[in-house]
């Protein structure tokens, strides 16, 4: 999934504003990002009770135009995009293999007549690009990979107080009405509702010739800026699914708790590996996803194996320390009667976790016991 | 930049020793060592009175980012464990030569900890690894 080592990393148009604000600067999906500015664990804390931004300018963003572009989504995406309800509105959904693997999960926004934007993980942005041209075959429609853009994500429960001043005109006055899972735009600046956090938010994708002076202007207004590692344990905490951890192109959305974003009404809508996922889902599914709460010491971390209580096996698919549990937690693919207690090989050790369902995290409050 | 006290003799592997007044010597991980690790957030100790061995996995530090072994610099038994970094592992981020000391071991030949090196030889080895 990761690009070659060997490939000199990209940066993204903010490299120089991390470098100045003492982001420790680590490889990852090809591109030099900050994993934290000094502590990891003070920038998650402070998006879960003020806000913060990050730099998510690494992540793909593809836009298909052209007066088909709507029916080869349809064709293209597992889920459906006439259930957006018009422009301006957000859907979640797999991008499947014909086989019904899982090739990424991403944001798709309707922008008008013939015009959507996705947004897909930075690790499989070039594979998904040769897979959404390969399928082009037959649509009036273009596949253009928006490189010319930067996003930045403005997360937390202060997003929405402090970020309308810090936007283009054009922009401000939507911010406070903008509900979750919708985006405004103006002049190439687009405004979403949308974020990886569990908390209120946005994300703003920008020219990334303007990125660096708005950025400027967010830190001005006293916004921290956030690293990678706590865009990890936010988003775990929030109990949401991470491309290559908790899916991959060997899993289904039936496999790894993803069954509801999979769109088989109507029968019709024939979309790519809906033919396998129905046998898939004919044989039925065999694991699900759950979160866990570690009950002993330890941190429990991504592939440790797992034992059920009547001795079947099931494994990490995240884990990591939660800051505001102030416990590790993690996501695990289980089989399908599993009981409320695991026991997890950690390094040598058994420990004891208890089986919760995600989300652990949202809108800043604990919503399991722990 | 990291912090590398004269006074301290460390290990390749960095942990630092402090030979105290009792003869017996201290062990933490350095500086370096907990910047690239990130916030700690679990720290598992050895067991007092367990002997370890010069190079032997003895303790795990784990930070939001990973977990990473602690090799015991020196063969002897462990006297003394640090009790506060159960509930505050981030001693060893704040203070690592001082409050985020790991554990004490009673050490078997003293005369092992000169096999050990030196600060400059440390920040050397260190400036290696980056080439």
């Amino acid at each position: 999934m990761q690009s070659p080592p060997s490939q000199t990393p990209r940066q993204t148009a903010l490299y120089q504003s991390h470098v100045a604000a003492g982001g420790r600067m680590v490889e990852f999906a090809g591109f030099m990002m900050p994993l934290h500015y000094g502590s990891q664990l003070e920038e998650h804390r402070q998006v879960r009770r003020a806000v913060g931004v990050f730099d998510v300018s690494h992540m793909g963003i593809v836009d298909i135009v052209g007066p088909q572009a709507h029916s080869y989504l349809r064709g293209l995406l597992a889920n459906d995009v006439a259930r957006l309800d018009g422009p301006g509105q957000a859907l979640y959904s797999c991008l499947l293999q014909h086989d019904g693997g899982i090739l990424d999960d991403l944001l798709v926004y309707a922008l008008g007549k013939g015009a959507y934007r996705l947004v897909v993980n930075a690790a499989t942005a070039a594979r998904d690009l040769e897979f959404m041209r390969a399928a082009l075959q037959g649509y009036a429609a273009r596949v253009i990979h928006r490189q010319d853009l930067a996003m930045l994500a403005i997360q937390g429960p202060h997003a929405r107080t402090v970020l309308p001043p810090l936007l283009p005109v054009s922009l401000r006055h939507h911010t406070q009405a903008l509900k979750p899972f919708s985006a405004v735009w103006a002049d190439d600046w687009m405004l979403a509702c949308t974020g990886y956090t569990g908390e209120d938010g946005f994300e703003v994708m920008l020219p990334a010739s303007q990125a660096a002076d708005f950025w400027g202007r967010l830190r001005a207004a006293g916004i921290t800026p956030i690293g990678l590692g706590a865009r990890d344990t936010l988003r775990l905490e929030a109990g949401m699914h991470l491309y290559g951890h908790d899916m991959d192109e060997s899993l289904s959305p039936l496999d790894c708790g993803l069954g509801w974003t999979v769109a088989w009404q109507p029968e019709t809508r024939e979309f790519i590996g809906r033919q396998a996922l129905l046998q898939r889902k004919a044989a039925g599914a065999r694991h699900k996803m759950v979160g866990l709460i570690l009950q002993t010491r330890g941190v429990l971390r991504s592939g440790m194996p797992l034992l059920t209580a009547n001795g079947e096996h099931g494994v990490i698919t995240s884990g990591g320390f939660a800051p505001t549990l102030e416990r590790s937690i993690a996501l695990a693919r289980v089989p399908l009667h599993c009981a409320e207690r695991v026991e997890v090989d950690l390094r040598g050790r058994i420990g004891i976790a208890r089986v919760v369902k995600p989300p652990f995290v949202r809108f800043g409050e604990i919503l399991v016991d722990i | 930049m990291s912090d590398f006290p004269a006074e301290l003799r460390y290990a390749p592997s960095h942990e630092w020793v402090r030979v105290e007044d009792d003869g017996t010597v201290t062990v933490g991980i350095s500086d370096h060592a907990q910047a690239l690790l990130g916030d700690l957030v679990f720290v598992e100790t050895p067991q007092v009175d367990s002997q370890v061995t010069a190079g032997g996995a003895c303790a795990v530090v784990e930070s939001v980012k990973a977990a990473s072994d602690v090799y015991a610099p020196i063969s002897g038994e462990i006297v003394e464990v640090n009790s506060l970094l159960s509930d505050s592992p981030e001693l060893i981020n704040s203070d690592p030569y001082g409050q985020g000391w790991i554990f004490k071991i009673k050490a078997a030949d003293l005369d092992e900890v000169e096999n050990l090196l030196d600060a400059e030889g440390y920040e050397a080895s260190l400036d290696a690894d980056d080439s």
